[in-house]
């Protein structure tokens, strides 16, 4: 057809300028690290011995074990409450109230990254939390307890979702918009309630975006870095510093100065990221689009 | 509907409570954090422990704690926040001038490498970025770009996420048939994608610039790495600073240092407000601008 070559030479000149960026800055340092990972710091090809050695490492199963748990909790409840969430606020509710708890939820969003564990730091010391009373309640007196090695996925969890849950609610609920009021209307008139609306009508109608949603919060759960990091600093240094593979990557990195075992761990949590995403792909049919 | 509503009406109000609970334990979550936040500073560090946390202490001591933090290191905090506006920005251009275009030939040209460059789009957005900060820094210093702008714009600007946003806003919210129309009355390429696409892009585009300055504000790591002296970092990387030299959860370091608890808050709350304030803006644009698709006509 001659559309499509018309369209093929203006497609070329309409994705240039990102394809320059995407392969220096995405597949470059990327092939870089499989080279890193597949020989030693003088250059010299060593198959597969970087991986052995880093798998071999005492905190190699640990910090795994650690992002694991931390990431079904975070998902399970980002997944459930986001979308849930969005629901309830695109139903029928005042205009103006629904977006004024878009509002509240999201604000925190705007302190993602090293403010929002900073804030957390004060709200998990019970001497200056305004939820002293509910930590202590729970049995934590100070500081230190709170941060103990067996609560640090949950408290992650906490922060993540603080910062990180508003800003799925904004998107998930713009995706809800984009629904043609006609569409509801008919699963109306058909004898569909909000429940039946929702899980029939609107959430299949958003699946793209909530599968996407669930890609990013993986990639971004197995990258765990700056909020343990910094919990490791707060508490004096009493907390693993290879608490999470990226963590690991990093000591090997700056401590050892062993840059190929560093490259080594980054590619398992690559692989990991990639199968897990290949997986969504496939079944939300995410991919199936063509104009 | 009449009857069928009548018979559930017990169990939707108890739905509907259900519902109304949650959203306000949400709220309780989601607030009262910033809440406590905006206040803090308003208190000296002893009055953080033992006033109510949810007390204002005063406007004296918002002054004490606004000298303190603009004196520690000659006014610093200003070069910071100066850095991270000048990151941000410059990289929301790139951005916007790369992924738009593409996201658009993604979802409604067809090329050869199509699917191929969808399939990379895919693979790199969701390959954890830290996985590529250690060789993006070592691919930088090949290039002599350590401690430049451009080693934090230039990579912050490569932005996927953003090209995948555009990619399936247009494929779902702009019918080929309108550009086909387009395209029948004699417009170009060019033109179709101007004066179709870009019109109907806008909320869109506002969602981009969102994610990408938001994200681009908030980044630690690679200017961490990339960056090495203190006149260069963005805020972030400025509060990390301020956290190691304050003795309010490290009573070992910063002994004489005025960054104490309230300086800390203090600092939290400017360096985030630049994005409060783009949130405010984007807020309207998703709401309104969502509604006007192409394909609710």
């Amino acid at each position: 057809m001659t559309r499509s070559l018309r369209g093929g030479q203006a497609g070329y000149f309409f994705v240039a300028g990102y394809v320059v960026l995407l392969v220096a800055f995405g597949i470059v340092p990327t092939a870089y690290a499989f080279y890193l990972a597949f020989t030693n710091d003088r250059g010299q090809f060593t198959g597969l011995n970087q991986f052995v050695k880093v798998i071999g490492d005492y905190r190699f199963a640990p910090a795994f074990a650690h992002v694991a748990v931390y990431l079904v909790l975070w998902l399970v409840l980002l997944l459930i409450l986001t979308v849930g969430i969005a629901v309830v606020l695109r139903g029928r509710m005042r205009p103006g109230l629904s977006a004024t708890l878009r509002f509240l939820y999201y604000v925190p969003g705007a302190l993602a990254g090293v403010a929002s564990v900073l804030v957390w730091l004060f709200m998990l010391d019970p001497s200056v939390s305004p939820a002293s009373g509910l930590l202590r309640a729970l049995g934590f007196d100070t500081f230190s307890q709170v941060i103990a090695p067996e609560n640090l996925p949950l408290v992650f969890v906490l922060i993540a979702f603080w910062t990180g849950a508003g800003g799925w609610i904004v998107v998930m609920y713009g995706a809800l918009n984009n629904i043609p009021d006609e569409i509801l209307e008919a699963a109306r008139i058909d004898g569909a309630g909000p429940w039946k609306s929702a899980l029939f009508v609107q959430i299949p109608m958003i699946s793209r975006w909530i599968a996407y949603m669930a890609i990013l919060a993986f990639a971004g759960g197995t990258q765990l870095f700056v909020e343990p990091q910094m919990l490791q600093t707060a508490s004096l240094g009493r907390l693993d510093p290879a608490w999470s593979p990226n963590q690991l990557a990093y000591v090997l990195a700056f401590r050892y100065g062993d840059f190929n075992g560093a490259a080594a761990v980054s590619l398992i949590l690559l692989v990991l990221g990639l199968l897990c995403a290949g997986l969504l792909v496939r079944r939300s049919g995410l991919f199936k689009v063509d104009a | 509907m009449t009857t069928n509503l009548s018979s559930t009406r017990p169990a939707r109000a108890l739905g509907i409570g259900v519902v109304a609970l949650l959203l306000a334990l949400l709220v309780v979550f989601f607030a009262l954090p910033v809440a406590w936040l905006l206040l803090a500073p308003t208190k000296t560090a002893s009055e953080l422990v033992s006033a109510g946390p949810f007390s204002f202490g005063g406007f004296g001591n918002l002054a004490t704690a606004w000298r303190n933090l603009t004196s520690f290191e000659d006014g610093v905090i200003f070069v910071w926040l100066k850095n991270s506006a000048i990151y941000s920005a410059g990289s929301l251009v790139l951005t916007l001038a790369t992924s738009v275009p593409a996201g658009y030939a993604l979802a409604l040209t067809k090329f050869r490498g199509r699917g191929l460059l969808l399939s990379v789009t895919l693979l790199v957005m969701i390959m954890p970025s830290a996985t590529l900060v250690l060789p993006l820094f070592l691919e930088l210093n090949k290039l002599g770009l350590i401690g430049t702008v451009w080693s934090v714009v230039l990579p912050f600007s490569f932005f996927p996420f953003g090209v995948y946003l555009v990619y399936i806003y247009f494929a779902t919210s702009l019918p080929a048939e309108m550009l086909e129309a387009a395209r029948i009355d004699g417009a170009g390429e060019w033109r179709t994608f101007t004066a179709i696409a870009l019109p109907l892009a806008r909320p869109v585009v506002a969602l981009v610039a969102f994610f990408s300055f938001v994200g681009n504000w908030n980044n630690f790591f690679l200017p961490y790495l990339v960056l090495p002296s203190s006149q260069q970092f963005p805020i972030q990387v400025g509060l990390n600073q301020l956290l190691s030299t304050t003795p309010s959860f490290n009573p070992v370091a910063g002994a004489g240092l005025n960054i104490t608890s309230p300086e800390l808050a203090l600092s939290i709350i400017i360096a985030v407000l630049p994005v409060l304030v783009v949130f405010l803006f984007s807020q309207r644009a998703l709401v309104s601008g969502m509604l006007a698709g192409a394909t609710k006509g």
